[in-house]
């Protein structure tokens, strides 16, 4: 199964039942799977919404009403839908956004692209807030997380953001389907009309500042809660490892490929891949770095991430980048071959 | 003694913060009277705008929510799709309609949403303070066409209810003012028939453009606004029905 195939069958698993979306590529698959299935679940509603800016709003529609909504796009489409992702956050209001990046800046291309790190991790739109984002490096992981996204945006009531590129939406690997747990959410916020109780309203204005600043408060306290408990994070060979790349998504996947072809050569490499792009793993990175002093950051852009794991490792230790952006996708020969030329040119 | 004349039940207990003379005091207090008249407080849900109507949720005792500016017409479709048994109005002015949400408003109008816009037009930017809006008539002056609106500089004023009635999905169009006791039963009259239709079908978008006094704006005196809607802004937007299929067969519920 496609990794965008299987965004959409875990999304109507975990119990979406409104996705709005638009054209674009490399993320097409998933908005055609959705078309196709969502129209055979009851209560299942599918658009392909006038743009994404739409789309991201009606998401928003849905979700007031209590609906699991979803949408997705690709990079230049996802700087579209930030408008809607500020309201998301405002008005507290869950979805999940899935981002299948592709090259930029502008139109870029159409090519696997990690150049979207800070648009995600930063919140992306205006104002004072953050979205939890998810990277997986499996189709597997992404059907996996597709679930989680949906709990994490209900428990924190919360736009939630996944993070793939091109490849992972494109490439086919065997996915099993776990059981979603059954969907916990205060139904309160709702909007179903008052019924017999007290009229209720979303809002995204609060024209005093003491009441926005009281809202902001509130907003970061929620976050500081999800930065706490929520970090996620893969370790491969770090045990004994004495330098450590960083990568997540695809890049990691590469990286992955280098450790074993840098084994081979006789380099003592892990890796390290945040899970959760934001929150970051700060602390389990800063505790490798008591013993490891060299870094690697390996990501498919200029070097975003790059600024948190030097945040995380505060100068404790060596941090070296490699990148590829604009859409090219090293092989794990590559990406072995200069960290063997770093290594080699250090020891001299 | 017997009472004639009160607050509609569906209208929070609350000093509107409109202008003296504005017409959106007068739009929220019929909608009110309509979801009264048709007992749908329970089930109704409204879609604010960005503009000034921005915190009409501080006066319509609904379920509301609060659109991005010019995106109302999107969340009263997610709204609507999730939760179609309820009522569900947008309430929107005319640079949210026909500016920066035409395109949302457009395309839900050609998918034929099953909600009611209430389209607030006053042929100027309110809030942010008398700006040329979509609907600004030819030579009226706003603080952005000081000399008044050049068509060959700014364009011409936007016809958006006859635009829409021309879509498939439209059933129910008409153009309506609140600057006189009749305009005013006329607007309550078309806003019941458009709030009944979406509440026995399930397909077909009604629009019940509202002419919209903005004395403040239009720097004239209430009552000047008020005529200025009859003597003036009619020729160009003029009242009436534009489009009126509720009746046909074809949209009848299936």
């Amino acid at each position: 199964m496609s990794g965008n195939h299987a965004i959409g069958e875990a999304a109507i698993r975990a119990g979406c039942r409104f996705y709005a979306g638009y054209p674009i590529t490399p993320q097409n698959e998933l908005t055609e799977y959705m078309a196709e299935h969502m129209r055979k679940v009851p209560g299942g509603t599918f658009i392909q919404a006038e743009s994404e800016i739409a789309a991201i709003n009606m998401v928003l529609g849905a979700s007031a009403a209590g609906a699991r909504a979803m949408t997705s796009s690709s990079s230049p489409g996802i700087a579209l839908k930030q408008e809607g992702i500020s309201f998301l956050a405002c008005d507290e209001l869950p979805a999940v956004i899935v981002n299948i990046m592709r090259g930029g800046p502008g139109l870029g291309n159409i090519a696997p692209s990690q150049g979207d790190y800070f648009q995600a991790t930063r919140g992306g739109g205006h104002g004072d807030y953050r979205t939890p984002v998810l990277a997986p490096a499996q189709v597997q992981e992404l059907a996996d997380l597709t679930m989680d996204a949906f709990d994490l945006a209900d428990r924190y009531r919360t736009p939630v953001v996944i993070l793939a590129d091109g490849m992972m939406g494109q490439m086919m690997e065997p996915v099993t389907f776990k059981t979603p747990p059954p969907r916990v959410y205060d139904e309160s916020y709702a909007l179903r009309g008052k019924g017999t109780g007290k009229s209720r309203f979303i809002r995204g204005l609060i024209l005093d500042p003491i009441r926005m600043e009281e809202h902001n408060w509130k907003l970061f306290r929620k976050y500081q809660v999800i930065s706490q408990q929520e970090v996620r994070y893969e370790t491969h060979r770090t045990e004994d490892a004495q330098m450590v790349i960083v990568a997540y998504g695809t890049a990691a996947r590469i990286g992955k490929g280098a450790v074993k072809r840098l084994r081979e050569m006789g380099f003592a490499v892990g890796l390290f891949r945040p899970i959760t792009l934001w929150p970051f793993p700060f602390q389990p990175l800063r505790a490798i770095a008591e013993r490891v002093k060299k870094f690697i950051v390996f990501e498919m852009s200029t070097g975003q991430m790059l600024e948190d794991v030097k945040l995380a490792l505060e100068g404790n230790a060596e941090i070296e980048f490699y990148g590829r952006p604009g859409g090219v996708i090293p092989t794990p020969a590559e990406l072995a071959k200069v960290i063997a030329y770093q290594a080699k040119r250090n020891e001299k | 003694m017997k009472k004639v004349f009160g607050r509609p039940k569906s209208l929070k207990y609350a000093k509107f913060h409109y202008c003296p003379g504005c017409g959106h005091s007068v739009a929220h207090r019929i909608i009110c009277e309509v979801i009264d008249e048709l007992n749908i407080a329970d089930r109704t849900i409204g879609v604010c705008p960005a503009g000034c109507a921005v915190i009409a949720y501080n006066y319509f005792d609904v379920d509301m929510i609060e659109a991005a500016h010019g995106r109302g017409c999107a969340v009263a479709t997610g709204l609507k799709r999730v939760i179609p048994d309820r009522v569900i109005f947008s309430y929107q002015g005319d640079g949210d309609l026909a500016a920066i949400g035409t395109a949302e408003t457009f395309h839900a109008a050609n998918r034929g949403e099953n909600f009611t816009i209430i389209f607030i037009n006053n042929a100027v930017y309110g809030m942010t303070g008398g700006q040329m809006a979509p609907t600004t008539l030819l030579e009226q002056i706003s603080t952005t066409t000081p000399p008044g609106r050049l068509a060959r500089l700014d364009g011409y004023p936007i016809h958006v209810s006859e635009l829409l009635a021309q879509l498939p999905g439209t059933v129910y169009v008409e153009r309506c003012a609140v600057n006189s006791p009749v305009n005013i039963n006329r607007t309550k009259k078309a806003l019941k028939k458009a709030f009944q239709y979406q509440m026995d079908h399930d397909f077909g978008l009604t629009l019940i453009e509202i002419l919209s006094q903005c004395p403040t704006n239009w720097k004239m005196s209430p009552i000047e606004a008020c005529r200025w809607i009859n003597e003036v802004m009619v020729k160009e937007f003029p009242l009436g029905i534009i489009k009126d299929i509720t009746t046909e067969e074809s949209f009848s519920c299936s």
